[in-house]
Parts: C-alpha cells; structure tokens; sequence
C-alpha cells in the first residue's frame, strides 16, 4: 500500500465506491456500491484492475487531486472534461500519471455521475467486507464520507500497464437528456391499473430530490386501483424499484435503501440502472416494459460485453 | 382465520430479485413461517442467491441471473417447505436493552403523559414489561421493527419530525415502539436511551439482536446509564 492521492478540492459528492456490500440488507445496511456498474468496470480494467475495485464516484461537479505516486489513471461514466496539469486528456483511455502531477476534473457536460480508476485500485479499511462509503450510515469508504480537502488517499501496489489502453468509441455510452429505462411489472402491480398505462406510456422528469437513495420523479399521477390500501406491509425494495408514494409521483429506489412502505409498481432491470445513475434533475425518463426473459438476455449480453472489453485490453 | 397462506406468492421484483410471500399482514404466527423458512432455506446455501432477506411476511431473494432463475428457486423453496417441520421449536432469544427513560434523554415523554393521562411511573412500567418480538431488521442500520406496544401507550408521531435524533433514542410513534442506532432525523416520541451500541460497526457482530429475538427493556438510572456508556465507549 502508498500514499497515492491527495485531495486538492473535493468536488461536488465525491465518494469511494467498489460493488457494494451484500448479505447485510437483513440487517438494515443498504447494498451502497457504483451507481453505473457499466462505467466503473471499465475505469478498472482501462487502469488493469479487476472490474470491482474500489474508484471514486465523481457526482456532478469533479474533483481536482495531486498525485503522489507514479500509476495509471482512468475516468469513465459522465462527460466532464479532465485536465492533467492544466492541459486537457481524453476519458475512457488509461492516463499515466507521476507524483506532483495535478488532475483537475471539471464540471458535467453529460452524464451525472463520473467514475475515477486507480492502478491497484483504492485502499480503505473493509466495512463488512465491502469498500463502499455508505453517507447515511457514516461507514465504509474514507471514513464514511464524501472526500474533503487534505484527504490522502491509498492504493494497493500495482504494476503500471506496459502499454495504454482506450476504450474502442463503439463501446462509450451517450447519456442523452431523454432516457429509455426499460423495466419489469412488479411486484405489486395487482395494484395498479390505469396507473401502468400511465408509467409505460408518458415521460416523468427527474425532480431535484435524486441521489443514491433514491430518483423522485414528477409526472402523470399514477393511482392506486380502488379498492386497495395506500400502502404494504413494510418489505424489503432492490435497488430499481418503483414506488408509489400517496402523491401518486414515483420514486425510483436506489443503493442506500433497505425498506420501502408503499407498493412497487415495476422494477427497473439491472442492466438500465446505469443509466438511471446518469439522469440529472430535469432530464426525462421513458420507461419501457419488457419480460424478465428478455431482461435476463439483457443482463448476460452485458455481462457478455464487459467480457469482450476486457479481452480488447488485455489484446 | 388463517393467515399464513397455504401456498406461498411468488413476485418478481426485477431481473434479480424475487419476492416470496408466506402470508397476510403483520401477524406472530406469519412470522413465524418466514423466519422458519429463512433458517431452513440458509442451511440448503442455494446456488446463486446473494442475499436473503426475511421480513413481516416475505422473504426477498436477492440472485445473480448467471447462476439461477425464479424457477429453480420456486422449486427450492417449494421443497423446502414440504419438509418443514411443524411446530419447530425454536429457543428464543430475549436481549435486555437498559434504557434510561425521562431526564434530559426523553423530551416527549411528557407529551405521552398528557396524552393518555399517564404518570411517569406508569408510563416506564407499561414500557418495559412486555417483550417486544423483532418482526424485521431494516431502514437504518440495526432498525428494529418491534410488535407488541401496549395501546395504553399509542400516540401520534411529533406534528414536525426533529432533524436529527440522538443515537440510542427509545421513542413511541403510534402502534410501534423502537430504538434508533445511529442518529437520524425521525418524527417518534422520544422517552428515554439506552447507553448500549446498537450499532458496532467495527465489531465482528456489530449488532446484538436479530429477527426473532425479543426485546425486554429495563429501566436504569442516570449514574448507572453513564456507567454504561463509558464501557461502551460512546
């Protein structure tokens, strides 16, 4: 383990994220982890790292750190724009980076949330077997906070790779303003009627209250069919769930919840919380119904596509 | 009436989760069934399921599609519940959580005495007799959802929840009682605190209690509250 960063300003929301913390849920401790899967797997292995390594989740507006060890860097998911030593570099590829060098990220241009790689990946102390800073609960990550100024930060030893690596174009996502969010019926939705129509059918913004608790969501009202009760036995939510509130606006539950009170109309399929993660307050969200057959085609093809990521770089 | 269902419900709740219902409501003898159900199925360590969460009624499983689907998984359940056994009985766990009520610890306790026409004395007695059963763990870290507060004792949630509630509050909202390990903003009357950590995240077990455990509180006094917060280092 070295000294491997530095925190010159900590940016908007910046925290230390791996794949979350699993097998606590029963317990009250959310899954917490990168909120885009899709972008922190490939920070990782453009740096040479195993795809579940803890990065930091840049949100918004980006950090600026002083490097104190000679690695590789990467940042992937929203489009912020990232200067090493004042002159700009490319996302998406791997950046050599040397001690007393200064790597500024800037604010987002598309996108919301950016994922920061380190060679080696980040050094925190493991929270119930995770490397995931969990705010609500004040564990896990940096001292269970977003990063402050003067934080150093430590890496595990690694290698330097050989040679650079990018990420082939046809392979880096768009974050457009208006998102088609697929998701799956369920598994409340014998209490909705019209109320389904409404979810698959019209647009609903991203309010200002979205972060990784949850997306709250404004749009046609989606009522509870006559005759039920306006909420459920408490129960466990999966980050995706769409819950309906007695203001009838949805609320996409995310990483940091464990329980929701009201019923669950659909639940947003894993492969599209990426892009749930790089909505921002005003962008609009489409949902569109699919089958869990296709969506369990969905997951594997992604998982099929980090696969093949993966074998590019190491080519 | 039965409230246990004869047949469990099977929800999706997603392309990684599915949601097994064993009955109606919030009910002793469904929870029963449930956490039962959570015992036999973590001994059968089902192939692909990362995480299994019992609650009220319900057990959430939480699997990797790469290694198993809602059908294998129905059929696990399904034999594992054809073969549980009836009547198992099942120690319970009783957890003494010590709880100095009033001082400068429970603000609202008067509130809850004007309420329902209650000395002080009454209230602490009505509070810690019974043992509260843990129906389910979560919201926060350590959450305990508790059954079983006396109706004598029910009252309304504070018309304006406070910001932050200190970590260890014992408060009342409604029909429920419950404890607050780390400190959050909440609405709950708060009566008193226990000294004890109800969340060590740093321990080996960071937390002392479990679904299906009960709960018994007993009333302490000021001097023998900071005796036991200064062992537990908080």
């Amino acid at each position: 383990m070295m000294n491997a960063i530095k925190i010159l300003a900590p940016g908007g929301f910046t925290t230390v994220q791996d794949k979350g913390r699993f097998g606590y849920q029963q317990m009250g401790i959310p899954v917490c982890g990168v909120m885009d899967t899709f972008a922190s797997a490939c920070a990782n292995i453009l740096v040479g790292n195993d795809e579940n390594r803890a990065v930091l989740e840049i949100t918004v507006m980006g950090p600026s750190l002083e490097i104190l060890t000679q690695m590789d860097i990467a940042l992937t998911g929203a489009r912020m724009g990232i200067t090493l030593n004042d002159k700009p570099v490319e996302q998406w590829r791997s950046i050599r980076v040397n001690p007393g060098d200064v790597v500024t990220i800037s604010q987002v241009q598309e996108g919301c949330r950016a994922y920061l790689a380190f060679s080696g990946g980040l050094t925190v102390p493991r929270i119930m077997d995770s490397c995931s800073t969990y705010v609500g609960g004040r564990i896990g990550g940096f001292m269970g906070r977003p990063l402050k100024k003067e934080d150093i930060l430590e890496t595990h030893d690694a290698e330097i790779l050989s040679r650079p690596r990018a990420l082939p174009d046809r392979y880096i996502p768009q974050y457009p303003s208006n998102a088609v969010i697929r998701a799956i019926p369920g598994p409340q939705e014998d209490y909705f009627d019209s109320g389904l129509t409404a979810l698959f059918e019209r647009a609903y913004m991203v309010t200002a209250k979205a972060d990784r608790m949850g997306y709250r969501l404004q749009g046609t009202a989606i009522p509870i069919k006559r005759g039920m009760p306006a909420s459920i036995v408490s129960e466990p939510s999966m980050p995706g769930s769409i819950q309906i509130p007695p203001d009838e606006q949805p609320i996409i539950l995310l990483v940091e919840q464990t329980v929701g009170g009201y019923a669950k109309i659909a639940t947003v399929i894993s492969t599209d919380l990426s892009k749930v993660a790089q909505t921002t307050p005003g962008d609009t969200i489409q949902f569109e119904k699919i089958d869990l057959k296709m969506a369990h085609h969905l997951y594997h093809e992604e998982k099929n596509k980090i696969l093949k990521i993966k074998a590019l770089c190491l080519k | 009436m039965p409230r246990v269902f004869k047949k469990p419900v099977y929800r999706l709740a997603g392309d990684r989760g599915l949601l097994v219902d064993f009955g109606e409501g919030i009910d002793p003898g469904v929870n029963e069934k449930v956490r039962a159900m959570a015992r036999a199925l973590e001994k059968q360590r089902l192939n692909g399921v990362m995480e299994m969460i019992p609650t009220y009624r319900s057990i959430l499983f939480f699997y990797d599609p790469s290694l198993t689907d809602p059908e294998t998984l129905c059929n696990s359940i399904e034999i594992v519940e054809n073969t549980l056994e009836k009547n198992e009985n099942q120690p319970v766990t009783i957890v003494e959580i010590p709880v100095c009520y009033a001082n400068e610890f429970g603000p609202d306790i008067e509130n809850v005495q004007k309420a329902h026409g209650l000395t002080l004395e009454e209230i602490i007695h009505l509070h810690s007799k019974p043992e509260y059963l843990i129906y389910m763990v979560g919201f926060t870290p350590g959450f305990a959802f508790l059954g079983g507060l006396d109706e004598r004792l029910h009252t309304p949630r504070l018309a304006t929840p406070r910001m932050l509630v200190p970590e260890g509050s014992v408060g009342i909202a409604n029909n429920q009682t419950g404890m607050y390990p780390i400190a959050s903003p909440g609405g709950w009357q708060i009566i008193g605190r226990t000294p004890l950590k109800l969340f060590a995240p740093h321990r080996t077990n960071p937390f002392i209690y479990k679904a299906g455990d009960k709960i018994k509180f007993k009333p302490i006094s000021k001097p023998e509250y900071d005796l036991i917060a200064q062992q537990e280092n908080r």
